[in-house]
């Protein structure tokens, strides 16, 4: 029996057992609407802007290691979803979008909505294609969802001209596909394991680096076992947050730009490091000619062997699938009699102990103000620690990754490498989604929030019970802390003014709103939020407008170079 | 320092805008790029001069290798390799140049493919500083158009780039 493209298209994505596809119709894609509106199995979520709808998909994909699938139509509709389509590839999230084109016969003529997709979404996208024949739309799709889940993931754009929709052909989908210019290596190379694992044994002030690819390759079991078994200090980069327990005494905390003192020093000052699924990125490592001017051997372990000795040289690079490369090596240390020089490990940690003492994170907890310190601590304990957390981009985004511990992998989901704001509350809602039962936060900053607002009505249409953390100085926090820092003061067009009253707003898209004053009513708030289990919650917290992210490595600066609260 | 980086990849639309994408968008240099199908007609060869640091130049392989059309790379300046560009040039030649202009071609070893009235087709071949030493030679005032197909290369002996 011969099918159209279309049906073809919802056969496939039931193949690949997608519970949901989170798109916006237009002219291109309505056979593929259709298709959609004939069969329960693949569940359609509405959204309200094609932003959203990626983002949607792509904290759906975070929080639960599955595919995360948009739909879009053409022209308008793909242009929309390029941020989130940039957010998810500079993360590797693992999505495939399908947008809407014009009919074959029409491509290159400026036809209605036309716009070349594969052409605008080709640098940020891990691959895509145009589907020019319906024959060729079912193996095409195969491949779609194979690029995105296996070797560094990433999102994959599958563009799809409104005749090849209508076509018709038999339907075969493969079960495993395989292609001759495409094999990431999984196993590391036992050799280099070897020299690792000799490293690490000898070393006498070892640091294990951990980031995104951690959580990715859902290896947080086999670093939490390798560090403990070790005893050696651990850091996770901003991705890399819960794949190693951060209540764990061997956590120093996230490291970089807005990373503690203590987990700072200690990257630039070991002599062995270890990283792992982490890409030394600028925001990481600051200056790498500071960070080179300590001798020290690099252990890099990365499925990508363009993220090795990009950006810092390398001494044992692995490439590798971390939980596989970790394996070997936990069972080489295992099975050999050597052990980590106990005396020097334990001097290591007197000094790392002492670098704790600069207490890098305090604050003014006395404040007749509100801190945003202050109500991101009181989340985590109201949450117990075990809500999923999304976050916009600004210094909220910063205090949520520093106070809230994150002791397991998902729960903390934020755009780092391409730092879009407007992602927190679309992320949320497709976290929300994956995770029905599960306590969904976006933490979020007033200004971020305004950029996916919209979202709100889609929360509404399909029952979210999000909890909206509103960390409201009424300034673009982060810019304003920048032109403090660095440009005299000058706050130029970082104040937000005519802000919306964001609790009338909440209700009049049907949700409840809160506004918070005092330090005093934090708690209760929160709790009265939590209490609404059904409904999503609003909270506006009126927070001290000139605090500031502490410490601070600024751009282009050493890692060590902090600025420290106490310094100002 | 000069590289030759030789890529075989799926001959397919869209491939080679993903390799010079891949150039421009990370700020490698592109001195020359050819490219065409091989005899398995499934793929194509890409031949690119470029120029970096090795650290530069490893990245470029790097990053190539990650395009999914990609199937292999090789940097042929890692081994002994040949290297040739082919030049067509069209040179003023009115009946008292006629000679003068035959003889720079031999000397070259260029071949006249095309005459007219006023005017010589030569066909070169050669490393792309022969090419640049014969345009040297003749002097810009005789030269109409040039056309240069930019270099392609293969490695010496036994080594092959197949797959
Ligand atoms: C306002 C702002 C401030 C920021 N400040 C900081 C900061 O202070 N500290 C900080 O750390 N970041 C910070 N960032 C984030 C930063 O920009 C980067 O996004 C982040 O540091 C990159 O994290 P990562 O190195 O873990 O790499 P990721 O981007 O998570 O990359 C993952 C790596 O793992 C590899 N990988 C993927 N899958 C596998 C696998 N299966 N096996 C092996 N390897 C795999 C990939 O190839 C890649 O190299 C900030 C961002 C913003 C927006
Ligand atoms: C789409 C987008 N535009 C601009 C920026 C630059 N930017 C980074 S943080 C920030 C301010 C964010 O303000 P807010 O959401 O209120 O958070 P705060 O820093 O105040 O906590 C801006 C404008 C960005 N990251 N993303
Ligand atoms: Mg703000």
């Amino acid at each position: 029996m011969e099918l159209s493209g279309a049906e073809i298209l919802i056969k496939c994505l039931q193949a690949e057992k997608v519970e949901y596809v989170f798109g916006y119709p237009g002219g291109a894609v309505l056979f593929i609407y259709d298709e959609l509106f004939k069969q329960n199995k693949v569940k359609h979520v509405l959204v309200r802007h094609e932003q959203g709808a990626t983002h949607a998909a792509d904290g759906y994909s975070r929080s639960s290691r599955k595919v995360g699938v948009a739909l879009v139509t053409s022209g308008p509709g793909v242009t929309n979803a390029v941020t989130g389509i940039a957010t998810a590839y500079m993360d590797s999230i693992p999505m495939v979008i399908i947008s809407g084109q014009v009919p074959t016969h029409a491509i290159g003529l400026d036809a209605f909505q036309e716009c070349d997709a594969v052409g605008i979404t080709r640098p940020c996208v891990k691959h895509n294609f145009l589907v020019k024949d319906v024959k060729d739309l079912a193996l095409t799709m195969k491949k779609a969802f194979y690029l995105a889940t296996t070797g560094r993931p990433g999102p994959v754009l599958v563009d799809v001209p409104k005749d090849v929709t209508v076509a018709k052909c038999k339907f075969e989908y493969p079960d495993t596909i395989s292609m001759r210019s495409y094999n990431p290596v999984v196993k590391g190379h036992s050799g280099q394991i070897k020299k690792a694992a000799q490293l690490l044994l000898e070393a006498k002030r070892p640091m294990i680096y951990a980031g995104g690819g951690v959580i990715l390759s859902d290896a947080a079991p086999q670093l939490t076992k390798l560090v403990r078994m070790l005893g050696f200090p651990c850091t996770n980069t901003l991705m890399g947050l819960g794949g190693f327990p951060a209540t764990d005494k061997h956590f120093v905390g996230m490291l970089g730009m807005h990373g503690t003192y203590e987990a700072n020093m200690a990257m630039q000052h070991c002599d062995v490091l270890v990283a792992i699924g982490a890409r030394f990125d600028d925001r990481v490592i600051g200056d790498p000619a500071h960070f080179g001017q300590v001798p020290r051997k690099i252990i890099h372990i990365d499925i990508d062997p363009s993220s090795i000795s990009k950006r810092v040289k390398v001494d044992v690079p692995i490439v590798g699938h971390v939980p596989d490369v970790l394996d070997d090596l936990i069972q080489l240390i295992e099975a050999g009699k050597q052990r980590p020089e106990a005396k020097a490990i334990s001097a290591w940690w007197d000094q790392i102990k002492q670098w704790k003492t600069k207490d890098c994170l305090r604050y003014d907890r006395k404040s007749k103000i509100i801190k945003p310190q202050f109500v991101l601590e009181k989340l985590y304990e109201i949450t117990k620690g075990d809500a999923i957390i999304t976050s916009d981009v600004g210094q909220h985004q910063m205090w949520a990754a520093q106070f809230y511990k994150f002791d397991k992998p998902r729960r903390w989901i934020n755009s780092g490498g391409l730092g879009t704001m407007g992602f927190g509350l679309p992320a949320a809602m497709g976290a929300q989604m994956a995770n029905p039962d599960a306590s969904v936060v976006c933490v979020t900053g007033e200004a971020s929030f305004q950029m996916c607002i919209q979202e709100l009505s889609t929360c509404k249409q399909y029952r979210l019970p999000i909890k909206v953390v509103n960390l409201n100085n009424r300034y673009m926090g982060m810019v304003r802390q920048w032109q403090q820092f660095f440009h005299g003061n000058r706050y130029s067009e970082s104040y937000m003014d005519a802000l919306p009253d964001f609790v009338k707003l909440a209700e009049s898209y049907g949700h409840v709103g809160i506004r918070i004053e005092k330090p005093g009513d934090v708690e209760s708030a929160l709790k009265e939020a939590f209490k609404r289990k059904d409904e999503l919650v609003f909270m506006d917290f009126m927070t001290d407008q000139t605090e500031n992210v502490y410490p601070m490595v600024g751009g282009g600066k050493g890692l060590t170079e902090m600025i420290l609260a106490e310094e100002l | 320092m000069r590289h030759i980086i030789s890529i075989l990849l799926e001959n397919e639309a869209g491939a080679l805008s993903r390799v010079s994408g891949l150039f421009s968008a990370r700020g490698y240099n592109i001195e020359s790029l050819t490219v065409a199908p091989t005899e398995e007609p499934s793929l194509s060869r890409m031949t690119i001069v470029t120029s970096g640091s090795g650290d530069v130049i490893e990245q470029i392989t790097k990053q190539l290798n990650k395009l999914v059309e990609v199937v292999k790379v090789v940097d042929l300046f890692e081994a002994p390799h040949i290297e040739r560009e082919l030049m067509l040039i069209k040179v003023r030649a009115s009946a008292k140049d006629r000679d003068d202009m035959k003889r720079m071609s031999d000397i070259f070893r260029g071949r006249i493919i095309d005459v007219s009235e006023d005017t010589y087709t030569i066909e070169l071949t050669g490393t792309g500083q022969k090419l640049d030493a014969f345009i040297e030679a003749l002097g810009r005032t005789v030269i109409l158009e040039t056309a240069r197909t930019g270099a392609c290369g293969i490695s010496r002996g036994q080594r092959v780039l197949r797959i």
